[in-house]
C-alpha cells in the first residue's frame, strides 16, 4: 500500500484511468499515511469517512468511463477553505466548532472534477506567519530535518499543513492560500512545488479572508505538472467573487514540458541581498545556468521600489485584516465570552478568541487605518504599491517573460527558533514573496537545490499577469535539472 | 447660490434676530428586489432573520457583489436632482462595533460618491421658491435592527434589514428655517416618488433625515452644529429644528457656546437631547473595500437612463403653466404628488384645463381630505370626473348641477353622461321652451317689468325664476339673452 503514496498526482489519475488503480485502494493509503503521520500534526481534521465515500463515487464514475479530469484523486484542504459540513476554523480558537452551511469556490470545483477530501490541513492562525506556528491546534513539524539532526522544524507557513501533507506524501496535492508567500515559502521550506496564480485567477468566495487585495488560492504538489493540473481545476471565473478574473482557464498541463526556447528571464538585482547565505546565491546562478541552457536568454533587470514591499505589505495587510476579521465578534457564530456588556463581550471575546499575531496585526491594522495616520500610513503604502507594480511592468514591456529570484532568503528553520523577541525576524521571510502580492503578479516556488544540511530550497518565477503557462514551462526546466526532494521519513 | 438670494425667517433672540443655518443628510431606501450586495429580499416586514442571506451575516469567506438595479436607481436619482453622475466611484468600508452590524463595517461611498453637485428648487406656500444645494448622494448599506425587549438581560437581532440599499442625499447648508425643511423633504421626497427610486415612506423607514442645525447673527460666520439624528417624520423635523434653534439661541445668548454633538428628538416631550459629544464620535477608519473594484459607469449608460426619466415635478408644472395656463399655484398643487399629477391629466385631456384643474383641486381634493383618502382611491376616477369637465364643456349641464352630478358618482358611480340622461339632469337650451316660460313670467308680473325696465338689475328676479321653473335645467345664459331681448333691456 506505502507505494501508492509515493505517485505522483499525474501517475495516479492515469493509473486510475486504466484501471490499474482504484480510488478505494489509493484513498485508502492515504487515509493511513494520514494516521500515521500525526506526529506533524498537518492535519487538524482528518476525514477518512468522507474520502472514503468520495473514493467509492469516483470508482462507480471511473467504472461508467466518466469522470472529472481529478476523478479519484485524494487531497488535503487547507483549513481557510470553507467546506460544507466540515468544520472548518482558519486554525482560530475564534472560529471553534464553526461548520459552514457553504462549500467554497475553488473546492466545489475540485469536488466537481472529481477529487476526493482527505481531511482539513494546519495552517497559521488566519494564514498569519511564516512558520505555521501561530495556529491554535499548535505548529506543524516539517517532515524534513537537517542531516543527523533531530531538531524539529517548521513547514513554513502560512501554509503549513498542505506543504508538510504534500512533502511527507499524505495526499497528492493540497489547496493552500497565499497573502505574502504563504503557498510559495513554505513550498520552499519542503521541497514542494507552490504556485500562487494571478490575483483574480481563483475566486476568494468561501475562503477565509485575510487581506482582501492580497489573498489567492493555489495547489501546493509533488511536481509542477500536479500542481498545473490542480490549478486548472481551481482557477476560473466566479460572479460571486467581482475581484474574480472573467478569463478562460488555459490548460495548463499542456504548458508543461513546453520549450521555453527564447524566452527572456529578468533577474532583478535588487534580489541579491547582502548577507544572503551563499547556498541561496548558489542555486540562483545555478537556476540561471539551467534555463539558458534550455534556451532562455537572461536580462539584468531592475525593481527599484522592490525595498518598501515588505513595510508597505505589513501596511496593507495588516489593515485590510483589520476590517476583514471585524466580523469575529461573538455575535452570531464561534467562540462568545460572556461578558458585562455588549463591549465588554467583544474585548472578552476577541482577547481569548484571537492569538498574539493576529492581535498584533490587528492593532496595527486599526492604527494605520486611524484618523491622522490613514495618509502617512496606509495611503503611502497603497503608493508604493502602484511603484512597484509599474517597475514589474516596466520590465515586462520592455520584454521581458518573466523573473527568476530566490522563493526564500534562507532554508527552513527549527520551531520556536524564530520571531520571539521580534516578530520582524520573522517577516523577513517573505522578503522575495510579497512583492508579487504587492503586484497581484503568479508566482511559482520550484525546489532546486539543498543547503549543506540537506534542507530543501527554492527558486520563485515570477510571471505576467495571467500568465501561468509560461511559469508552469520554466519551472519544470529547474524541476527537471534538480531532481525532486523527497523527505526520509522519522514519523 | 449666495444668502441674500435666499429668504431668511429671522427668530428672534433677547439681544437681537438670530438666523438659522440647517443642512440635512436624507437616507432613503433604495426601492429594489434585493439587496445592495446581495440576493436577498428587501421585503418589509417579514419575520425576523427571513431575508438574510450568507453575505448579510458576515458568514466567514463571504464576499458582496453590487446590485446593478440599486446602481442604476442611485443614477436616477442624481439625474433628477440635475446632478453631476460620477462614472467612477468607490465603495469603502466604514468601521465600526454593533450587534447589528454584522460585518464590523459598513459598505459607504466616502471620498468618491456615485452622484456629486445637484439642486433641488423648493415652493413655499408663499410663492416664494427657493432653490437648495444638494452636495453629493452616494450608496451605502442599511444595518439590522436590535431589539432590546424580548429577553430581560439579553438584546435580539433582527437582520432582514442589514444590507438594504439607502441613497444617502447630502444637502448643502442652504436651508434657513423649518418651514423650508419641512418643504425641502417634501420636494424631494416627491422626485424620488416620481422616479420610483425610493417609496418615501417614513413610517416604514424608507425615508430618514439627519438634521444639522447651527445659528448665527444675520451674515456671519457659520455657528457650530449639531446634528439632530433619525428623524422619520416631516413635522417632527419642523419641531425638532425650532426647539434646537432656540436652545441654541439660549445657549449663546446666556454667553455660553454650542458643543457640537449628535442629539435626539424626543417627539412626546418636544425636545432634543444628547446623545453623544464629538469627543464621543467614532473614529471610523474608513478606507476602499478591497472586495469591490471601483464602480465604474459607461456614459451610454447614464444616457439611457436620462432619455428614460418620467417628466419631474418642476418640468411638469411648468408644462401646466406653459402649455394648459394654469396658475403657478394650481399647476404646483397638482405636480406635488405624482398620482394627483396622472389623475388631473387624464381628466384634462381634449378638455378644458382650467376647469379640470379647478375641479380635482377644490371638489376632488377637497372630498378626498374629508374622507382621509388618496388619490389612488378616490371613488370617482378620472375618467368619470372627465365625463363631468366635459358636460360642463358642451353646456349640458351647469356647474351647479355639475355638484349634483359628482355627488351621484362618489356614492353611486357609474356614466356621467348617462346620468345626465336618465335622471333629466341635461341643461335646457331649447329656446322655445324657455320662451313660454319667460312670457308667462312677463305676462304674470307687470310690475316687476316696470321695475326692471327702470333698474335692469332688477331682472335679475325674472332670470331666479325662469331657472327655479325650469327645475334648475335651464341654460342662464339663455335666460339672459331671451330675458334683455323680451323686455327690450
Amino acid at each position: 500500500m506505502t507505494e501508492l503514496t509515493t505517485l505522483t498526482l499525474a501517475e495516479a489519475r492515469d493509473r486510475l484511468r486504466k484501471k490499474e488503480l482504484s480510488s478505494a485502494e489509493l484513498t485508502a493509503a492515504h487515509i493511513e499515511a494520514v494516521e500515521k503521520a500525526r506526529p506533524l500534526n498537518a492535519f487538524v481534521l482528518e476525514t477518512p469517512e468522507i474520502a472514503t465515500q468520495m473514493a467509492k463515487a469516483s470508482d462507480a464514475r471511473i467504472a461508467k468511463g466518466e469522470g472529472g479530469p481529478l476523478e479519484g484523486i485524494p487531497l488535503a484542504i487547507k483549513d481557510l477553505f470553507c467546506t460544507k459540513g466540515v468544520r472548518t476554523t482558519a486554525c482560530s480558537h475564534i472560529l471553534d466548532n464553526f461548520v459552514p452551511t457553504y462549500e467554497s469556490t475553488v473546492t466545489s470545483q475540485l469536488w466537481r472534477d472529481g477529487a476526493v477530501m482527505l481531511g482539513k490541513t494546519n495552517n497559521d492562525e488566519f494564514a498569519m506567519g511564516s512558520s505555521n506556528e501561530t495556529s491554535y491546534f499548535g505548529a506543524v513539524q516539517s517532515p524534513w530535518r537537517r542531516e543527523g539532526s533531530n531538531t524539529p522544524l517548521v513547514p513554513g507557513g502560512s501554509s503549513g499543513g498542505s506543504a508538510a501533507a504534500v512533502a511527507a506524501q499524505l495526499c497528492l496535492g493540497a489547496t493552500a492560500t497565499d497573502t505574502g508567500g504563504s503557498i510559495r515559502q513554505p513550498a520552499a521550506f519542503t521541497g514542494t512545488v507552490g504556485i500562487k496564480p494571478t490575483y483574480g485567477r481563483c475566486s476568494r468566495w468561501g475562503i477565509v479572508a485575510f487581506a482582501s487585495s492580497l489573498d489567492q488560492a493555489g495547489p501546493m504538489a509533488k511536481t509542477v505538472r500536479d500542481a498545473a493540473i490542480m490549478l486548472r481545476s481551481m482557477a476560473g471565473p466566479d460572479a460571486k467573487d467581482t475581484t474574480c478574473a472573467d478569463i478562460a482557464v488555459p490548460d495548463y498541463e499542456a504548458a508543461v514540458g513546453k520549450s521555453v526556447k527564447g524566452l527572456r528571464i529578468g533577474i532583478p538585482k535588487e534580489y541579491r541581498m547582502d548577507g544572503m547565505p551563499p547556498e541561496i546565491e548558489k542555486i540562483w546562478q545555478q537556476g540561471c545556468d539551467w534555463l539558458k541552457s534550455a534556451g532562455a536568454e537572461l536580462v539584468d533587470v531592475s525593481l527599484p521600489h522592490t525595498k518598501y514591499a515588505l513595510p508597505a505589505y505589513y501596511i496593507v495587510a495588516p489593515a485590510e485584516a483589520s476590517s476583514n476579521l471585524a466580523r469575529y465578534d461573538g455575535v452570531r457564530y464561534g467562540l462568545r465570552v460572556p461578558g458585562r456588556d455588549i463591549s465588554d463581550m467583544y474585548e472578552q471575546t476577541r482577547a481569548e478568541g484571537f492569538g498574539d499575531e493576529v492581535r498584533r496585526r490587528v492593532m496595527i491594522g486599526t492604527y494605520v487605518l486611524s484618523a491622522g495616520y490613514y495618509d502617512a500610513y496606509y495611503l503611502r503604502a497603497q503608493k508604493v504599491r502602484t511603484l512597484i507594480k509599474r517597475d514589474f511592468e516596466q520590465c515586462f514591456d520592455a520584454g521581458v517573460h518573466a523573473m527568476l529570484t530566490p522563493a526564500t532568503p534562507t532554508a527552513s528553520f527549527g520551531v520556536g527558533e524564530k520571531g520571539g523577541a521580534d516578530p520582524v525576524e520573522m517577516y523577513l521571510n517573505d522578503i522575495f514573496t510579497v512583492t508579487v502580492n504587492m503586484a497581484g503578479l503568479p508566482g511559482i516556488a520550484v525546489p532546486a537545490g539543498s543547503d549543506a544540511q540537506g534542507l530543501p530550497l527554492g527558486l520563485q518565477l515570477i510571471g505576467r499577469p495571467f500568465d501561468e503557462e509560461t511559469l508552469f514551462s520554466l519551472s519544470e526546466v529547474i524541476e527537471q535539472a534538480a531532481g525532486r526532494f523527497v523527505a526520509q521519513r522519522w514519523w | 447660490m449666495n444668502a441674500q438670494q435666499k429668504p431668511s425667517r429671522l427668530i428672534k433672540g433677547e439681544t437681537g434676530d438670530w438666523e438659522v443655518v440647517i443642512g440635512m443628510e436624507v437616507h432613503a431606501q433604495v426601492t429594489s428586489k434585493s439587496k445592495l450586495f446581495s440576493g436577498a429580499s428587501t421585503e418589509f416586514g417579514g419575520a425576523p432573520n427571513s431575508h438574510v442571506s450568507l453575505v448579510d451575516a458576515a458568514m466567514p469567506g463571504m464576499l458582496p457583489v453590487i446590485n446593478e438595479e440599486c446602481v442604476r436607481q442611485a443614477v436616477r436619482t442624481g439625474l433628477g436632482l440635475k446632478a453631476k453622475i460620477n462614472l467612477r466611484s468607490v465603495f469603502d468600508r466604514k468601521n465600526y462595533f454593533y450587534p447589528d452590524l454584522p460585518q464590523g463595517y459598513q459598505i459607504s461611498q466616502y471620498k468618491q460618491p456615485v452622484v456629486g453637485e445637484g439642486e433641488v428648487v423648493v415652493d413655499l406656500d408663499n410663492g416664494e421658491t427657493v432653490t437648495v444645494g444638494i452636495e453629493r448622494l452616494h450608496l451605502e448599506q442599511d444595518a439590522g435592527k436590535s431589539v432590546h425587549d424580548r429577553h430581560p438581560s439579553m438584546s435580539a437581532v433582527d437582520l432582514n434589514r442589514s444590507g438594504v440599499a439607502l441613497m444617502e442625499i447630502v444637502s448643502k447648508p442652504d436651508i434657513r428655517s423649518s418651514e423650508h425643511a419641512m418643504a425641502y423633504v417634501t420636494k424631494l421626497r416627491s422626485i424620488l416618488r416620481y422616479l420610483g427610486t425610493c417609496d418615501g415612506d417614513m413610517e416604514k423607514g424608507s425615508l430618514r433625515a439627519d438634521v444639522n442645525v447651527s445659528v448665527r447673527r444675520p451674515g456671519e460666520a457659520l455657528g457650530t452644529r449639531c446634528e439632530i439624528k433619525n428623524m422619520n417624520s416631516i413635522r417632527f423635523i419642523g419641531q425638532a429644528i425650532e426647539y434646537e434653534a432656540r436652545r441654541q439661541i439660549e445657549i449663546i445668548e446666556d454667553g455660553g457656546a454650542i458643543d457640537q454633538e449628535t442629539r435626539l428628538f424626543d417627539p412626546a416631550r418636544g425636545e432634543t437631547r444628547s446623545m453623544r459629544s464629538k469627543e464621543e464620535a467614532h473614529d471610523y477608519r474608513y478606507f476602499p473595500d478591497p472586495d469591490l473594484l471601483p464602480l465604474e459607469l459607461s456614459p451610454s449608460m447614464v444616457a439611457d437612463l436620462k432619455a428614460a426619466l418620467p417628466e419631474l415635478p418642476d418640468e411638469k408644472k411648468a408644462r401646466f403653466v406653459g402649455d394648459l395656463g394654469l396658475s403657478a399655484y394650481d399647476a404646483g398643487h397638482l405636480v406635488a404628488e405624482r398620482e394627483t399629477a396622472d389623475y388631473f391629466e387624464t381628466v384634462a385631456k381634449g378638455r378644458d384645463a382650467k376647469l379640470a384643474a379647478n375641479w380635482v383641486i377644490n371638489e376632488l381634493s377637497g372630498r378626498l381630505n374629508k374622507e382621509g383618502l388618496a388619490i389612488a382611491s378616490s371613488p370617482v376616477s378620472a375618467a368619470q370626473l372627465g365625463g363631468v369637465i366635459e358636460l360642463i364643456g358642451d353646456k349640458t349641464i351647469s356647474g351647479k348641477i355639475a355638484k349634483d352630478l359628482f355627488e351621484i358618482l362618489w356614492t353611486e358611480g357609474g356614466d356621467p353622461r348617462e346620468l345626465v340622461k336618465s335622471r333629466g339632469m341635461a341643461q335646457v337650451t331649447d329656446l322655445g321652451a324657455i320662451g313660454g316660460i319667460i312670457d308667462d313670467l312677463i305676462a304674470k308680473n307687470t310690475d316687476k317689468v316696470e321695475q326692471a325696465k327702470a333698474n335692469p338689475k332688477a331682472m335679475m328676479w325674472f332670470v331666479g325664476q325662469a331657472m327655479k321653473a325650469s327645475g334648475g335645467k335651464a341654460s342662464p345664459q339663455a335666460v339672459n339673452d331671451l330675458l334683455k331681448s323680451k323686455l327690450g333691456l
